[in-house]
């Protein structure tokens, strides 16, 4: 138990809320200059795709927003996991400030691959592989919300939830082998494809930043909501008066 | 003080013959997935037409949509009175793991309501016009991808018992789950249906079975202690 | 003064915002019958289920004979035998399959062993599935199988609800001769109980 004392001592309430504080502008300022310029040189500097001339633009939002919402998925599973096993608070006060942040991308993604869509496939949804593993997943976390709404005790909707989040985890694999052998029509993977980038760099880098950006600004909106979660489950709300003036103890 | 304990095989038979005994005893609740799932098939050349070209095309996807729904509405139940009257939480108190007793409970309620269902496919399927040669393996299908259900089905049922149940909230939390099952058995199903062979979507509902069996007895013992606090 | 079978140490347990028990601890020996004593909402029910090990408390612990709660569960399930608010008597069953049923999840157990439990509690002869019964009589089918598990603690919340007179002291008398066996009873009352036994002891919660 010794070794896991530093694990605990985050995970008390008033060190948690202090360290996503401090956090946060760690993720905060680097988001938004690495947006400003990834997004500056994606829609603007770099230059035309040959084949989707303008159209190709939206892939600076898409993508990251793309990778989030499955990112989203496995911080919202793997915390959930964390807090029924080892029963620490903080972990599920994490899943639930990461879970509307997840759904929030994975719209976004939906979004912007049907406005992608309409000047690829002439239509704004066409039943593609990624489109339809991202509503699916889209469906998961709308289904987690839901089942955590249900509940007015916070204890019991953090564990209910965590099972569901859990059970999800494994089946996101799963779902995403099965859509993709019930329909196997997408254009490929563009940046990992093996052997290298088939982007010019012009291209790529952006992606890059954009990337890193909206992951950065991923931690940043997930810190404050860790902030709000926090400070919505401690019973007594005193300590974040008392902690700036003393060392509170941890319960 | 306490005598020879019984063996945890022994005790899973009894969870299983406890629930036959109860489902016989109201056994017109058993019928009802069925119906359902037989009126759901119904609507469908009624919404669309009497073509028999059209309802062969959709024919599979039907009848594994009404499958779903129906084993859906077969489980929102599924805890509840053993729930509300304690038994569960005698269950959770008794020697054996709370996990395996579950996983009979539901490998009954798979008895009960998943393979009648896939009894009746060959029927829906024949009159959706489905090629006799399919009909075997919508019912393998559906055997197997019914199982799969019932325990996703059972986590989401066990999930909702504390909680300020809602009639879709279970829908919500299982179907994006069930979508797998729901590709590989219809799937399999129109394979048959084109005579091609349709192994690959049985082996993968197999595999998916496995799976589960493994794995959502933890779920389920998890979602049913949570619901006790 | 015999070692202790059940030994609860600091507990602190919460439900939604209420703290319920404030660093609570107390110890219990086989013979006793603890009563715990308080109003309603003083957490004797929470109390109980986190012995039974189906809450979990903040802080604390709950030991029994010197293991921990979670350490092994199927020993706490051998050990004890839970009388919650609900019955745990499935609606559509009789009494007899009923207490057959739950006492069959712990061990064998012959249908005469059963009719002799109902029978001690009042219940014998009853083919009527349970929903048929008044809440006194499914009270008392509950403590039918409480007897049944022939485990050596009784966690019983408000054993008396709905019981009558004879059923309060029939209940009262089982729970005197567990302890006198060395068992040990701990219970949950809301108003002031008489018992004979020279083991009682009180804890009152606030």
């Amino acid at each position: 138990m010794t070794r896991l004392t530093w694990f605990y001592r985050l995970a008390s309430p008033p060190t948690s809320y202090a360290t996503a504080g401090r956090l946060l502008p760690w993720f905060a300022v680097p988001a938004f200059l690495l947006l400003a310029v990834g997004l500056y040189g994606g829609l603007v500097l770099a230059p035309k795709d040959y084949q989707q001339g303008d159209a190709f633009r939206i892939i600076y939002v898409h993508a990251p927003s793309a990778w989030l919402s499955l990112l989203g998925y496995s911080v919202l599973g793997v915390s959930a996991g964390i807090g029924l096993i080892w029963r620490m608070k903080l972990a599920h006060a994490l899943a639930a400030a990461v879970a509307p942040i997840g759904a929030s991308f994975t719209f976004l993604c939906l979004v912007t691959g049907a406005l992608w869509g309409r000047p690829m496939w002439g239509a704004y949804w066409a039943w593609d592989a990624r489109l339809t593993s991202e509503l699916i997943l889209l469906f998961m976390y709308l289904g987690y919300l839901a089942l955590r709404s249900s509940y007015d005790d916070l204890q019991r909707a953090d564990r209910a939830s965590a099972v569901l989040a859990l059970v999800g985890l494994v089946n996101v694999p799963i779902i995403h082998f099965s859509v993709n052998w019930w329909n196997s029509l997408h254009q490929g993977s563009t940046v990992l494809r093996a052997g290298g980038p088939a982007m010019p760099a012009a291209m790529l880098i952006p992606l890059l930043e954009s990337f890193a950006g909206f992951t950065l600004l991923f931690a940043a909106i997930a810190c404050i909501r860790l902030q709000a979660e926090i400070l919505n489950r401690e019973r007594r709300p005193t300590w974040w008066m008392d902690s700036a003036i003393k060392g509170v103890p941890h319960d | 003080m306490s005598t020879a304990v019984t063996s945890l095989p022994a005790v899973m038979a009894l969870v299983f013959a406890r629930e036959c005994r109860l489902a016989f005893r109201r056994w017109s609740q058993l019928a009802q997935p069925v119906v359902f799932f037989l009126m759901v098939t119904t609507l469908f050349p009624l919404a669309l037409s009497p073509e028999p070209a059209l309802l062969r095309s959709i024919g599979p996807g039907v009848v594994w949509v009404a499958a779903v729904l129906a084993s859906l509405l077969a489980l929102e139940s599924l805890f509840k009175t053993d729930w509300d009257d304690g038994t569960l939480e005698q269950w959770a108190l008794s020697d054996q793991p709370l996990a395996m007793l579950l996983l009979a409970k539901v490998a009954a309620h798979w008895c009960l309501s998943g393979v009648p269902l896939a009894l009746c496919a060959p029927v829906v399927g024949y009159a959706l016009g489905l090629p006799m040669s399919a009909l075997g393996t919508l019912m393998g299908a559906l055997a197997l991808g019914s199982a799969v259900l019932s325990l996703l089905g059972a986590v989401g049922a066990a999930l909702t018992l504390g909680s300020r149940r809602g009639s879709v909230l279970l829908a919500l939390m299982v179907l994006p789950l069930a979508m797998p099952v729901l590709i590989f058995g219809a799937r399999a199903t129109d394979l048959a249906m084109n005579g091609d062979a349709p192994d690959a979507g049985l082996w993968l509902l197999a595999a998916g079975l496995i799976a589960a069996i493994s794995l959502v007895p933890l779920a389920l013992g998890a979602a049913v202690r949570v619901s006790f606090e | 003064m015999a070692a202790s079978l059940l030994e609860v140490r600091d507990l602190h347990l919460w439900r939604g915002s209420l703290h319920v028990l404030r660093g609570l601890s107390f110890e219990a020996c086989a013979g006793d019958v603890l009563v715990l004593e308080g109003a309603n909402g003083s957490g004797k029910t929470s109390l109980l289920r986190v012995l039974a090990g189906l809450l979990w408390p903040e802080a604390g612990e709950v030991r029994w004979e010197g293991q921990a709660l979670d350490d092994d569960r199927a020993a706490l399930g051998r050990r004890v035998s839970f009388l919650g608010h609900e019955q745990g008597l499935h609606a559509d069953l009789t009494p007899a399959e009923n207490a057959m049923f739950a006492t069959q999840l712990r061990r064998r157990c012959a249908a005469d062993e059963v009719r002799e439990a109902l029978a001690q509690v009042g219940m014998a002869d009853t083919d009527r599935p349970t929903r048929a019964l008044s809440a006194g009589q499914r009270r008392r089918v509950a403590m039918a199988r409480v007897l049944l598990a022939k485990a050596p603690v009784w966690l019983l919340d408000e054993p008396w609800t709905h019981l009558d007179a004879s059923g309060v002291r029939l209940c009262q008398d089982l729970i005197e001769a567990h302890a006198a066996h060395g068992g040990l009873v701990v219970l949950s009352a809301h108003y002031g109980v008489d018992f004979k036994s020279t083991r009682l002891r009180r804890l009152g919660l606030s």
